[in-house]
């Protein structure tokens, strides 16, 4: 067996109120595909960061070619010859191909000017060494399409002389016939002698591609294995194998009727005819990968991105709803993912934050009562322990943790009978964690329906009444929580041939 | 001027919405009113003249040459500053502002000349000024063009059209009773009584107002804006038919300070009026500042310009203080808002 080229070691790394990874062993072999495994927040992203210079590890070695070194930058790590694509991918889109793949060292002519007839010719060979023969070198990469593009990426590294190429879920985006033609390609940079990890949450490609698979779960190491000594179920028990701790404290409440129904809703392209219902008193989870259209989902109940068809009722009655005022005088609210750009406004105190959503209840003929402004906001520091120097404090320079609470007062302030929460806790710290779902179960108790999104499993199945499962904007799975297993979500969530649940789970 | 920039940058609790809060508007607006007295005294202690001194020993009131060269002169822009102000809090801008008094003031005194009642001449282009901004605003939200684009379009047609219509020439067989900003009950000129009437209103009301609430939301974070369920694109248009309405202000009181009207603005006005924006601490991105702010910097900036005079510096040098104030003051505001930021 042959030495790898790269090694890392014992790798650490925490971000501030986080740790990323821990205790980190990983290595990548000429001529293997090494398919690196784990949940979403499992570390993935943070370790190949780290190979690729973007980071640096807190501790830990990392050793090349059986030297020890570092990666001060990515253009340290790309000129030791380790290249990586990125979900996103990083090309220009005005620019050609050709031009792409060059950015940065194309070959130049006399009087340092860039020599295009070389530049042009070096692209054509460098793709044609991928076996494509199909691309023009003079197109602009913005007119190619997703899988093409890919593709110019892949020979972008390869000008480098990359020896290592990351892929980032490379066939997140592609269709089948680009996904067969990806193959093909990793399969023949393998031959070459190049070491591939390869990242996906389809475990059918690792089974397809790779010779050795590592997994991470919550920044630890698990195991690395040859492929040939794993299979599905092994592999999912490792991503998901961990204790639901005593974190989430889902107290009993008492179902009422259908609040919030929808069925066959549609919004292209990624609500895919969505049925479901949310009963009064009941936490409804949605579980499913990123990118499986579980936001989108919460986006077209609030309204921001209106259904085209089928039929949303609230209370059993047909409602439109087109636009997030819609949603809210319905008595809906929402609390988002991502805090920062949809949440908060960042300059405005607490107090002009919680009652954002909710200035016709402290406004008298459209003039904000301050003192009624100011009394909202001092409850809700004090029901949601929000730490903070006062209301008058700015949000912006508020923890994640106490940004999310004032996120979440905002919209309680709007006294919804229907909360929406994507990914309530992410981000924020353990013990905020715990009290946000504290407060979450006492909604339940009060009869508020609360549908939560969330990609951590343990707290769906710790917080869940019932659960959905989503996958590529379809609505794939409905259990009860009590036959809900993680390895059975898991395997919904990751499959494309998934089992019946109830096989799946044991 | 740098003692300004100085204690803008040291100030832990920088002025931004939070200065709208009673306890840290203080430092917001006070570090403007001293930067304005510290001026009166010095300028006023080097030549005497600048503040008025002999005709304030003598008790003649009435006779306050220059201080009334500065406040009334500038009034206009300090109000057109206050609608500027709301536009760039919502998170927008209008560059066309300064071609846009131009037209009123001719289109005032045109009517003025025919005969047209006085009081229609005042009010008609009040109209008008809010008929074009909420067409900027309407262009803005609904056709998603950014609003530096759309003013920068009016900006040519108005001053293009301003040409044309006059040809370059002058009014100036105006009626007596037409000029509004040279009238002085109780012995205060108009322009006094408008801008400080309108700075106050225009400050309880961005700081009281569900209306106001929304302009500082959109500037702050449209997305949490929308999502919070206020109406992105009408309250876009209102905040330019509220500009519209202080533009139509300032128009008048600018066709009605002098005998004539010509056929031409200040030269860079909009940069002037905008200018006061910034220096009374509006972000220029959007979200943060007061009204209040805005016309104490209109009236500083007048006031620097006015002293060069004074202490014998050439006026030229005016857009070049200008534009140290606008630098200070918007690296003082990304300061603020990358320390914001690391903190969180």
């Amino acid at each position: 067996m042959s030495e790898p080229i790269l090694k890392l070691e014992g790798i650490a790394k925490s971000f501030p109120g986080v740790r990323a990874l821990a205790g980190i062993d990983f290595d990548v072999r000429p001529g293997e595909v090494h398919a690196l495994l784990g949940e979403n927040g499992a570390g993935k992203s943070t370790l190949i960061k780290i190979m690729s210079g973007v980071y640096q590890p807190d501790a830990g070695t990392i050793t090349l070619d059986g030297r020890p070194t570092t990666f001060a930058s990515p253009q340290e790590a790309q000129k030791s010859g380790i290249a990586t694509i990125y979900q996103e991918l990083l090309l220009f889109p005005e620019l050609t191909v050709a031009e792409n793949i060059f950015m940065g060292h194309a070959p130049k002519g006399r009087f340092g000017a860039i020599d295009w007839r070389t530049t042009n010719e070096r692209a054509r060979e460098v793709l044609a060494s991928l076996d494509i023969h199909d691309l023009d070198v003079r197109r602009p990469v913005g007119q190619l399409s997703v899988g093409n593009r890919q593709r110019v990426e892949i020979a972008k590294a390869l000008s480098h002389n990359a020896r290592i190429l990351i892929m980032d879920e490379p066939t997140a985006a592609l269709t089948e016939h680009d996904v067969t033609r990806l193959f093909g390609i990793v399969r023949l940079l393998r031959t070459r002698g190049v070491g591939v990890v390869y990242i996906s949450h389809r475990l059918e490609e690792v089974f397809l591609l790779a010779d050795r698979v590592t997994v991470l779960r919550d920044g630890e190491f698990v195991a690395t294995k040859p492929v040939s000594a794993t299979d599905h179920d092994d592999l999912i028990e490792m991503m998901v194998g961990r204790r639901i701790e005593h974190l989430f404290p889902k107290l009993a409440a008492k179902r009422g009727d259908v609040v919030l129904e929808l069925e066959n809703v549609v919004r292209s392209p990624m609500t895919k005819s969505a049925s479901l219902k949310l009963r009064a008193g009941e936490i409804l989870g949605v579980a499913g990968l990123v990118g499986s259209g579980r936001s989108e989902l919460a986006e077209v109940i609030f309204g921001m991105t209106p259904a085209e068809s089928g039929t949303i009722r609230i209370d059993g009655k047909p409602v439109t709803i087109r636009s997030a005022s819609d949603a809210k005088h319905l008595g809906i609210a929402y609390v988002p993912e991502d805090r920062g750009r949809q949440g908060l406004v960042r300059p405005m105190p607490i107090s002009e934050n919680v009652s954002l959503a909710s200035l016709s209840r402290v406004s008298r003929s459209s003039f904000i009562d301050r003192k009624a402004e100011n009394a909202l906001a001092e409850k809700s520091v004090k029901e949601f322990q929000i730490r903070a120097s006062g209301i008058g404090q700015i949000v912006g320079k508020l923890s994640g943790g106490n940004q999310q609470k004032v996120g979440l007062s905002k919209w309680l302030a709007t006294r919804p009978r229907i909360l929406i929460m994507d990914e309530p806790t992410r981000g924020i710290d353990v013990g905020a964690k715990a009290e946000i779902h504290r407060m979450m179960s006492e909604f339940a108790q009060a009869g508020m329906a609360i549908l939560m999104i969330s990609s951590e499993l343990p707290e769906v199945l710790g917080m869940s009444d019932r659960i959905l499962v989503m996958r590529a904007g379809r609505i794939v799975a409905d259990v009860d929580r009590a036959e809900a297993t993680q390895a059975g979500l898991a395997a919904a969530m990751m499959s494309d041939s998934s089992p019946p649940l109830a096989e799946a789970a044991e | 001027m740098s003692g300004m920039a100085v204690r803008e940058a040291s100030a832990p609790l920088a002025p931004t919405a939070f200065s709208r809060l009673p306890r840290v508007a203080l430092s917001q607006e006070l570090v403007l009113l001293f930067a304005l007295l510290a001026l009166f005294v010095v300028v006023g202690f080097i030549n005497p003249r600048f503040v008025d001194w002999s005709q304030i020993q003598s008790g003649d009131w009435g006779d306050l040459r220059n201080l009334k060269t500065i406040f009334l002169g500038n009034a206009y822009i300090a109000i057109a500053a206050i609608g500027m102000s709301m536009v760039i809090i919502s998170g927008n801008i209008d560059i066309s502002v300064g071609s846009l008094i131009g037209i009123l003031a001719t289109i005032s005194g045109t009517l003025a000349v025919n005969g047209v009642p006085i009081i229609l001449c005042w009010i008609i282009p009040v109209i008008i000024a809010i008929a074009f901004t909420s067409l900027m605003g309407a262009m803005v939200a609904y056709l998603r063009i950014p609003s530096i684009v759309v003013s920068l379009g009016f900006l040519s047609i108005l001053k293009g059209g301003l040409i044309s219509a006059t040809g370059g020439a002058w009014i100036n067989t105006l009626p007596d009773n037409f000029h509004l900003a040279q009238m002085r009950p109780l012995g205060v000129p108009m322009p006094i009584y408008f801008m400080l009437v309108l700075t106050v209103a225009a400050a309880f009301w961005m700081r009281l107002s569900a209306t106001g609430r929304s302009f500082y939301a959109l500037g702050g974070n449209a997305e949490a804006a929308r999502l919070s369920g206020i109406n992105r694109e009408r309250t876009t248009v209102k905040v330019f038919a509220i500009h519209g309405f202080f533009v139509g202000v300032a128009g008048i009181l600018f066709a009605t300070q002098l005998q004539i009207i010509q056929s031409t603005v200040p030269p860079n006005l909009e940069l002037t009026i905008i200018t006061a924006s910034v220096v009374g601490g509006v972000s220029i991105l959007g979200g943060t500042g007061t009204v209040i702010g805005s016309t104490l910097a209109a009236i500083l900036i007048a006031a620097i310009g006015s002293s060069l005079i004074f202490i014998n510096i050439s006026p030229y040098w005016l857009r070049a203080v200008q534009g140290v104030l606008i630098l200070l003051t918007v690296l003082a505001d990304l300061w603020r808002r990358a320390r914001q930021a690391r903190r969180r």
